[in-house]
């Protein structure tokens, strides 16, 4: 039996299907302002006979086409779970969205937390970040300078850290300082989530941002623990997804 | 509505235009969210009847009382006694402060991280769009936070002179006592020299009556919601916890009876809204004020009843009756004022019998979990979020912090949020 699972996140659509036991694909596509048939096109490559929904979009998918749906908190516990057995905090920085998820011994959910409705310290805030200071999504936690750093970022809000990082780019600041200053911003926003959620051993970092090992790297510095961070941070709620479509769907 | 009240609305100066897109929107709304529900009770008719009159017969009934000489007094706030302005002849009406109406009007006078219910109240008016503070003769405010205490500095100089201020205490010790004491005496004559009507024993005895028995008639609405499945969905429960802010008090009374009676009989066949075993929800935080329905709506949107509100438009207005023996004037503005220091709002400290408030409710109404709604910049009820999340965990019970306002931009977020709560909720079950 093959079964999927499609999270429609607020900037790429990921699937995944399992076939048999342990045959995993996956595609990732950009969500864009039609994510509709960008779902379409990805379950036109293959219909998995289950299929469960997940992420921002899932609704979309419910009204459209009667696909079940579970949020992508529990998809994300599923997921990670499956991948790291001993894993009891989740740290997901996603496009829009950064959840800390505590799980129980045997994986449910057991209490999470949420940014409020605001995107400073999530993906799409390192997204406009790079773009203001001229360097590629993929390259920037690599291109954070070291040591200490004299520049902070204070803004809570993604308009006025952008005014913020023009102002330290036309007082002549070091680019990779104030790469740092932002990264470390976004730790500092999603560290009380941590605290609040009450974390416990082993952390797993999942979501677009986990691909960036600056930002993994000060986690680790903040919380003294060691964060784990899969091949595929990307996959996680989809995954979660299809296999809770293979139990329940 | 039936009749054309266009007439009435332009002698209110009320703005026809943007008035008329406001009802548009709010029957838009109260059909998807409200008329969309299914099993809902008989009693719900009256009502769907009181919303769809909203501005209509109700104001025509306020402007009736007033040529007969009766005072409309204007409140936003359960600590505003009732039994006062009862006792004068006069008519309490909750004022309109629980839509995203104009926040660019009221954002010329107020920071723009004010809460959404003092930018309501501040923008219906300037939007010329509430004609209940058009009818008042009084607006009765109290200074139960910093941001209304100083927007009503601003509100009185926008209705030209009809703000009146209760003196709320910060602590309920013995001067804290002695000092509302004397602000229930002093908003008495205030109100007796507004109406030329002195307050008798008998005019309070009867009007504490009244008070009550709409209290008692809450009181049996809340206690039938304890069961399972829910004989009444939260949104509905609300909109009458709403409604009590602005109907006749004798005539709601009636109506609520009788819909605990239809609800008691649905509670003894076992007949509900919701299936049983549904999760339910404890709602506890800021004030709700008509017609905010958007937590309730997300709630019983994602597969959860919401059972109780431990709030002022809930279980903060009716939980406490008054003790209705005193022999004199003077005793019975006593027992009012012990009355109205026993609403235990976030806005004293310390506060802990609202800890005790909400672990109760959370019992007797067998709550799977708490939601706590601040209204974003609510400093009070956002800072004792975390006695409350203590007081969830103790009873292990999962809680849900959330902060909001009036606005829709967040309605994917929580959503998200909620649904993920109530997964959370049925798997702790299953465990």
């Amino acid at each position: 039996m093959t079964c999927g699972g499609i999270d429609i996140g607020s900037r790429f659509i990921k699937y995944a299907v399992i076939r048999g036991s342990d045959n995993i694909s996956f595609a990732k596509v950009e969500t864009g302002h039609d994510p509709l048939s960008a779902c379409q096109r990805l379950l036109e490559r293959e219909r998995p006979e289950k299929l469960v929904a997940t992420g921002y979009g899932r609704h979309l998918l419910e009204v459209q086409s009667d696909v079940r749906t579970i949020t992508e908190i529990k998809a994300v516990a599923k997921g990670v779970k499956a991948l790291f057995p001993g894993c009891r905090t989740i740290i997901d920085i996603g496009g829009q969205d950064t959840k800390v998820i505590r799980l129980d011994p045997d994986g449910r959910v057991e209490n999470f937390e949420m940014n409020d409705r605001c995107a400073a310290g999530t993906g799409r805030f390192l997204e406009i970040m790079a773009k203001a200071l001229g360097y590629d999504i993929g390259e920037f936690g690599a291109a954070c300078g070291d040591g200490p750093n004299g520049i902070k970022i204070n803004s809570l809000c993604t308009v006025f850290a952008e005014s913020e990082v023009i102002g330290l780019i036309s007082k002549g600041s070091d680019r990779r300082m104030i790469a740092r200053a932002i990264h470390d911003s976004i730790v500092q926003k999603v560290i009380p989530l941590i605290q609040r959620v009450g974390s416990l051993d082993e952390i797993v970092f999942v979501g677009g941002c986990a691909m960036n090992a600056c930002l993994r790297q000060m986690f680790e510095g903040r919380l003294r623990k060691r964060i784990y961070v899969s091949e595929n941070p990307f996959i996680h709620a989809a995954y979660g997804a299809a296999l809770y479509a293979q139990c329940e769907g | 509505m039936a009749k054309d009240y266009t007439a009435m609305w332009k002698d209110l100066e009320i703005r026809l235009d943007a008035h008329s897109g406001l009802l548009g929107v709010l029957t838009d709304a109260y059909t998807n969210i409200y008329l969309s529900q299914k099993n809902r009770p008989e009693g719900m008719k009256y009502f769907d009847f009181v919303i769809s009159e909203v501005h209509g017969l109700r104001i025509e009934e306020l402007l009736t009382a007033k040529k007969e000489g009766r005072k409309v007094i204007g409140t936003f706030c359960v600590y505003v006694p009732e039994e006062l302005i009862l006792a004068i002849d006069g008519i309490s009406i909750g004022l309109c402060a629980g839509a995203e109406v104009g926040s660019d009007e009221a954002e010329k006078f107020i920071p723009r991280n004010t809460c959404a219910l003092i930018k309501a109240f501040m923008g219906f008016k300037l939007a010329g769009l509430c004609p209940y503070v058009q009818t008042a003769d009084l607006i009765v405010g109290e200074t139960t936070c910093d941001g209304k205490k100083k927007a009503y500095e601003i509100f009185d100089e926008i209705t030209k002179g009809k703000m009146y201020i209760m003196e709320v205490p910060n602590m309920k010790g013995p001067d804290g006592r002695v000092l509302w004491k004397n602000e229930v005496a002093r908003l008495a004559e205030k109100l007796e020299s507004l109406s030329g009507k002195g307050i008798s024993l008998e005019k309070l005895k009867e009007a504490s009556r009244i008070v009550n028995e709409k209290r008692k008639a809450l009181q049996r609405l809340s206690a039938v919601r304890s069961h399972d499945p829910a004989p009444i969905s939260g949104l509905d429960a609300l909109l009458i916890n709403q409604v009590a802010f602005y109907d006749d008090p004798i005539r709601f009374t009636a109506q609520v009876n009788e819909l605990c009676d239809e609800l008691e009989k649905r509670a003894e066949r076992g007949i509900g809204v919701a299936e049983k075993g549904m999760p339910r929800i404890l709602v506890s935080g800021s004030p709700m004020a008509i017609p905010n329905w958007k937590l309730h709506a997300i709630i019983e949107g994602s597969g959860a009843v919401v059972v109780g509100e431990e709030s002022c438009v809930g279980e903060r207005n009716f939980s406490a009756l008054l003790d209705g023996r005193f022999a004199s004037v003077e005793e019975g503005f006593e027992k009012i004022a012990e009355r109205y220091m026993s609403i235990h709002c976030a806005c004293f400290t310390p506060n802990a019998e609202r800890m005790d408030d909400i672990r109760d409710l959370s019992k007797r109404l067998n709550a799977d979990g708490i939601i706590h709604y601040a209204l974003q910049f609510c400093t009070p009820y956002m800072i004792e979020a975390f006695k409350a999340k203590k007081t969830a965990d103790a009873l292990a019970l999962p809680f849900l912090r959330i902060e909001t306002d009036y606005s829709m931009e967040d309605f994917g977020q929580l959503k998200t949020r909620i649904e993920a709560f109530i997964e959370m909720i049925r798997e702790k079950r299953r465990a």
